[in-house]
């Protein structure tokens, strides 16, 4: 993996046409605590791991709101992804006083991408490490986006980033098919469900996960932690349930030590 | 030589009054709903009231264009401390940014005539009433606009303490339940409807307490 001849700039290619301080940022989101979306025609559903790095302190914040109608979780240099939720939040607010109208998600995703694509071209700057689920809803319906450092984007019906999240991929790659017809709640499952999949076997509760929806008639908000825990004991899924089957064959156990039921996040 | 004058105004007046009391858990907040330019109607249902937060309703009287530029300014500004503090600008904190933003303006400034109500964080009524460049003071009650120099005398009568030297002060919040405050409001816009030509043709009062928001709406002449 050492490229050191052409990675010192951002600004600098490599003979085969890469830019290996993106490339790196990328590998910066890789490393991040997992995040996922899914979107059904109505709703856009975030769900993202809250791993805290020891029992004394707080969960980090991976899920923003930053309007009424969008929201987004993020995966990677968390400060990165707070300032660009406060240029996302600022864009919503600005647009919303010129056109007294919510802005088109489309929109924010361009003019991320693009604010991203700047720090790959500047040699004063480097590439923002985080990368962005952004999920919202406007005129033309429900949306999940995937902005990553490059500055590219693309639409997702589910998506997953961060660490382990292959294994949410492959669950999602297996049930997305249903997701445009499924009903909020099902969605919701669904993403807990994938949340499960990345933890390997770890028990799912409230205080190592997140989620947020965002939906026709219901403004982008994040689930509290009792609502959450609800919806774990409904489906069952904290991990004593062996239907989805476990797909990543790695040999790491539980290493972390497990999350106590007492400790409880920092309120969003 | 004499000066010249300019020709052009960048302002106008639609007319129109506002007033707000302060009750011990409420709040009442009412504006005429007739716009008018120079001698001339514009509509008879405009609102001039905005609610800026879940605890603070604002009335304007004055250059309505300027007011609605106003309100658009002050709920971005609360869409941003709402994503910065996680919950609602309180009613005293809302004074105090209304002021800032009316000052900011202090060498073009708005030609906005503002009374805001609300409640403050001990569930209060309060109210803060302003001059165009922002100035402002909490009071018991208050009136603005063309009508405000015939309602005010007789808020005084009705609500001031009769002597600076009784105490406690009792126009600090009024002692009137909400349906006599608000009886009271409706009588001093029909009053006020019958000598000033800008106000009339209905009057729109919210009212806020513990249980939310209310609207009442009031006839009053139309001409």
């Amino acid at each position: 993996m050492f490229r050191n001849q052409y990675d010192t700039d951002v600004t600098t290619w490599s003979p085969a046409g890469r830019l290996f301080q993106v490339e790196y940022a990328m590998e910066a989101v890789k490393q991040g605590s997992a995040a996922i979306g899914l979107r059904s025609k109505t709703h856009v559903v975030l769900a993202c791991v809250n791993k805290a790095n020891s029992e004394l302190s707080s969960h980090q914040k991976k899920i923003f709101k930053v309007d009424d109608h969008i929201g987004v979780a993020i995966a990677g240099l968390t400060a990165d992804g707070r300032v660009l939720s406060r240029y996302m939040r600022s864009e919503c607010i600005n647009y919303g006083y010129t056109y007294e109208s919510p802005l088109p998600v489309g929109r924010l995703v361009v003019q991320l991408a693009d604010k991203a694509q700047v720090c790959t071209q500047r040699s004063w700057k480097r590439p923002y490490g985080v990368g962005l689920l952004v999920a919202g809803l406007d005129e033309s319906g429900a949306h999940l986006y995937y902005n990553c450092p490059s500055g590219n984007y693309f639409e997702y019906q589910a998506f997953a980033i961060g660490s382990r999240s292959q294994a949410a991929k492959t669950y999602l790659e297996r049930k997305f098919e249903n997701f445009t017809s499924s009903s909020r709640d099902d969605l919701i499952k669904d993403a807990l469900f994938a949340i499960r999949e990345t933890l390997q076997g770890e028990k799912l509760t409230s205080t190592v996960c997140t989620v947020a929806v965002v939906g026709v008639g219901e403004p982008f908000c994040i689930l509290d932690q009792a609502t959450v825990q609800g919806l774990i004991n409904e489906f069952e899924i904290s991990g004593e349930e062996g239907g989805a089957a476990v797909e990543e064959t790695g040999g790491e156990s539980g290493g972390a030590p497990a999350v106590e039921q007492e400790a409880a996040p920092m309120d969003i | 030589m004499p000066k010249e004058q300019a020709n052009w105004s960048p302002y106008d007046n639609n007319g129109g009054t506002c007033v707000a009391i302060a009750g011990a858990d409420y709040c009442v907040i009412a504006a005429d709903t007739r716009m008018s330019t120079g001698y001339s109607i514009l509509t008879r249902d405009y609102s001039k009231i905005c609610k800026l937060a879940d605890k603070s309703i604002m009335a304007s009287s004055g250059f309505q264009a300027d007011v609605k530029a106003l309100q658009k300014v002050l709920a971005s500004r609360h869409s941003i401390y709402q994503h910065q503090h996680n919950k609602q600008m309180s009613c005293p904190a809302m004074a105090q940014l209304l002021s800032n933003t009316l000052y900011y303006k202090r060498f073009f400034p708005y030609y906005a005539f503002n009374v805001l109500g609300g409640l403050d964080s001990e569930g209060k009524g309060c109210v803060f009433t302003y001059d165009a460049v922002g100035s402002y003071e909490r009071v018991g009650y208050s009136a603005q606009g063309s009508g405000a120099t015939l309602i005010t005398p007789f808020l005084d009568n009705q609500l001031k303490s009769p002597s600076p030297l009784l105490l406690p002060a009792k126009d600090a919040v009024t002692p009137l339940s909400e349906s006599e405050a608000i009886d009271l409001v409706k009588t001093c816009f029909a009053s006020a409807t019958e000598r000033d030509i800008y106000t009339g043709d209905k009057v729109e009062i919210v009212i806020l307490n513990g249980d939310g928001i209310r609207h009442e709406y009031e006839e009053l002449r139309k001409d």
